[in-house]
């Protein structure tokens, strides 16, 4: 099966290789359409002005912590039914970048709502369930940086991965409902304007160029994990790295 | 196109500009760090097979 | 050990070993405990002892209280094992592993979670309660300690052995612990302000199903996870 060759590091590093440099090309380009209909053609909201402009960076970058965390949590199911070593390759690949999305879905959601809200940090349904990922995050790389054998961290990272991951619409539906017994009817919700294409088009363009983004940086990093795991073997050095 | 209107960003350009900014900064280094690792990386192996073989 | 016993004959006696164990190591039963008490006396110390401020953030206190209290008990469920070997005994005997884990669960579930049961009237007392929020915060404890021990012991047995476990666990679990605060204590308001908790509870009720059934066995397959 063709699919199964490239699971194998061998196959998968120069594949990788000759990859990037088209993925980094299409991330620019996408990337600069991105902020370029963001930041000029779309126009000032009704009621919250300039400031939707921050929706741009926020929205995707949440949709792209939850993306991550699930490709994550998939690539954790596969490793441990089928012990393919390259899926936590890319697990820990993924877990830095993942958290910075999550990172800056939540500063970026801080400054948003300041002007909407008056304050720095609400405790929003949306926010509180970021900071809830956030802390599934950091869980997951402290346990994987407190166990020293890797074997034991890549399938115990796995396990919290899977747990975390049915867990997190439970924990998302429960937030919700928290919030909104807690929350006057009259707060404006973070989701902002009516999506109007104007809106639409940068929003869409930006989570493309995020996706795009976030494949370059697991590329990059996976194959540095690999020059590390496989440092002593043949067919490193036989390809010249 | 109105540059100082632009730069202003109706009075919010903290939080407009910052939020790019910010994103920029996380992001980049999402980018850099591991690029320098691996072309570190790569470095040391070449100057071992160089050793060895 | 339990060699040639039936299921439910190695399940008892699991069970009445660990409490005898716990009987004999009282002090490990009685500091969570203390722990929880003192925990929710800080808070009148914190905020004031105004009743009406008291009554408004008791339930939320109290479940916080018992959730950490949980959280200091969980160390013990599996380090007496680990150290002296019997831990990878349990895993090889015939019988399944979960049963014997959920028996271990049970027991610290009697020990950690239902003392706290029984303790809370009178600190839903101290926190000037009404009756009707006193009875709910037993009830959500009752249905809720359980959770707590359940998805507790999957932590445990995650970082078996681990440097900085308490802390460590504590920071993978504390997530995972969330919906149960909110329903928990969203029943105990609701019930106080004439609202049906039903659903609440309900949710609590199911909640605790899925985990009984599922939590043992993943807590076995992390075992040998950490010991492998």
């Amino acid at each position: 099966m063709i699919f199964q060759k490239y699971a194998a590091a061998k196959y998968f590093y120069p594949l990788a290789g000759k990859c990037l440099p088209w993925f980094a090309w299409i991330t620019v380009l996408s990337l600069s359409a991105g902020l370029y209909l963001g930041l000029f053609v779309a126009p000032p909201d009704y009621q919250q002005g300039e400031t939707v402009r921050i929706m741009f960076i926020h929205v995707p970058a949440a949709w792209m912590s939850m993306f991550v965390y699930a490709m994550m949590a998939g690539a954790a199911a596969i490793g441990l039914v089928w012990k393919i070593k390259l899926s936590d390759t890319f697990i820990t690949a993924s877990a830095a970048v993942g958290a910075s999305f999550t990172l800056i879905a939540l500063l970026t959601g801080s400054l948003w709502g300041k002007p909407m809200w008056g304050a720095w940090w609400v405790w929003d349904a949306r926010l509180t369930s970021e900071l809830i990922l956030l802390f599934l995050y950091l869980g997951f790389m402290s346990l994987r940086s407190a166990i020293d054998d890797q074997r034991r961290a890549s399938r115990a990272g796995a396990v919290l991965l899977l747990i975390g991951v049915i867990n997190l619409p439970v924990i998302h539906y429960s937030v919700e409902w928290w919030n909104t017994l807690h929350q006057p009817a009259s707060v404006a919700r973070i989701d902002g304007p009516r999506i109007h294409s104007s809106i639409l088009t940068p929003l869409l363009i930006m989570a493309v160029a995020f996706k795009l983004f976030y494949i370059n940086v697991v590329l990059i990093r996976m194959r540095s994990n690999i020059l590390e795991d496989e440092a002593d073997s043949r067919w490193l050095q036989e390809q010249g790295a | 196109m109105n540059w100082a209107e632009f730069f202003n960003m109706g009075g919010h350009a903290f939080n407009v500009w910052g939020s790019y900014l910010l994103a920029f900064v996380i992001l980049g280094l999402n980018v850099w760090l591991p690029l320098r690792k691996y072309r570190t990386q790569q470095q040391k192996l070449r100057q071992q097979h160089e050793t060895t073989s | 050990m339990t060699h040639n016993l039936g299921l439910f004959a190695s399940w008892q006696r699991v069970l009445k070993r660990e409490l005898l164990l716990a009987y004999r190591q009282r002090n490990d039963i009685l500091t969570p405990l203390i722990f929880f008490i003192i925990v929710i006396s800080l808070f009148p110390l914190g905020v004031g002892p105004e009743p009406e401020t008291l009554r408004i953030i008791a339930p939320g206190v109290i479940w916080v209280a018992a959730l950490l209290a949980t959280l200091l008990s969980l160390s013990r469920l599996f380090n007496n094992e680990l150290h002296d070997g019997t831990l990878e005994q349990l895993l090889l005997t015939p019988q399944p592993a979960s049963v014997l884990v959920f028996a271990k669960i049970v027991s610290h579930w009697l020990t950690t979670g239902l003392p706290l049961v029984l303790i809370s009237p009178l600190l839903a007392l101290s926190l000037d309660m009404s009756s009707t929020a006193l009875i709910y915060t037993m009830l959500t404890l009752l249905l809720g300690t359980p959770i707590l021990s359940l998805i507790g012991a999957i932590g445990a047995a995650l970082t078996l052995g681990l440097r900085g476990g308490g802390v460590l666990l504590a920071l993978l679990i504390l997530p995972l612990y969330i919906p149960v605060l909110i329903f928990a204590t969203g029943a105990i308001i609701a019930a106080s302000n004439g609202f049906s908790a039903e659903g609440h509870l309900s949710l609590i009720g199911a909640y605790l199903i899925i985990t009984l059934i599922l939590a043992p066995w993943v807590t076995s397959y992390a075992l040998r996870v950490s010991l492998d």
